[in-house]
């Protein structure tokens, strides 16, 4: 994958602990069309592995994860 | 692909024990599994008209329960504990960011999730239906029965 990904939309999750990033996740990607990119930071440690459980079973893709001191973004495509 | 679908049996009216069976509801509704929760006995309280947010904590009986100074159990069961006890639960919830019962339950709902009180607990401890908050259906076991056979995932909470 580039390092380019373009985001549709952006999702602000920080401070918010589980299960609410997944859940404002869900929401924000079923607002989406198909193949449009939800960009969405968080800072919810556990949030890394929750995105990619969310991701496998909804069927959408995790195109890139950034790490940053306490943050997490996560560019997810809606494939599903 | 049909959904996967779940149950949840909520059996508890406390307001650490009311978390799972949300959280657990709403996020499976979010990985779009189809959930049931059944309420029932002290699980009741957690669908009680604006009873949501009013839950309540103990510290007694549970030696884990986090306290600014260590509290000795008997000390644990004066007037005011519990209700201490709740605020600070509470507050530690808020200050990490996460949702409350009334709004996990509101979201519950928003998402789909089924959600069924046991009419038998109810009649025994004398709630009415008009007691309950709206959208929930009324049923027993075999209700349940009938929606966990279809289920993966099967939980008693």
């Amino acid at each position: 994958m580039s390092a380019d990904v373009k985001a549709d939309q952006v999702l602000d999750a920080k401070g918010l602990s589980c299960p609410l990033p997944i859940l404002k996740t869900k929401k924000a990607v079923e607002a989406l069309s198909k193949n449009q990119v939800l960009k969405v930071e968080t800072t919810d440690p556990g949030s890394k592995n929750d995105m990619a459980s969310w991701a496998k079973r909804t069927g959408n893709e995790i195109l890139k994860v950034e790490e940053g001191s306490g943050t997490f973004t996560f560019f997810i495509k809606k494939t599903a | 692909m049909a959904n996967k679908k779940m149950t949840i049996i909520a059996s508890k009216g406390s307001l650490d024990m009311a978390y799972p069976p949300l959280i657990l509801a709403t996020t499976a509704a979010a990985m779009d599994v189809d959930v049931t929760i059944f309420f029932t006995f002290f699980g009741l309280d957690i669908i009680k008209k604006g009873n949501a947010d009013n839950l309540k904590i103990s510290p007694i009986g549970n030696p884990a329960m986090p306290m600014p100074i260590p509290i000795p159990t008997l000390v644990g069961s004066l007037p005011g504990m519990e209700a201490m006890a709740t605020s600070m639960m509470k507050s530690m919830f808020k200050k990490h960011g996460v949702a409350s019962i009334g709004t996990l339950l509101d979201l519950a709902k928003e998402s789909g999730v089924k959600l069924i009180a046991c009419q038998m607990t109810m009649d025994v401890m004398g709630v009415k239906q008009s007691d309950i908050v709206d959208g929930v259906e009324f049923g027993g076991a075999a209700m349940w029965l009938d929606e966990a056979s279809d289920s993966q995932i099967n939980l008693f909470v």
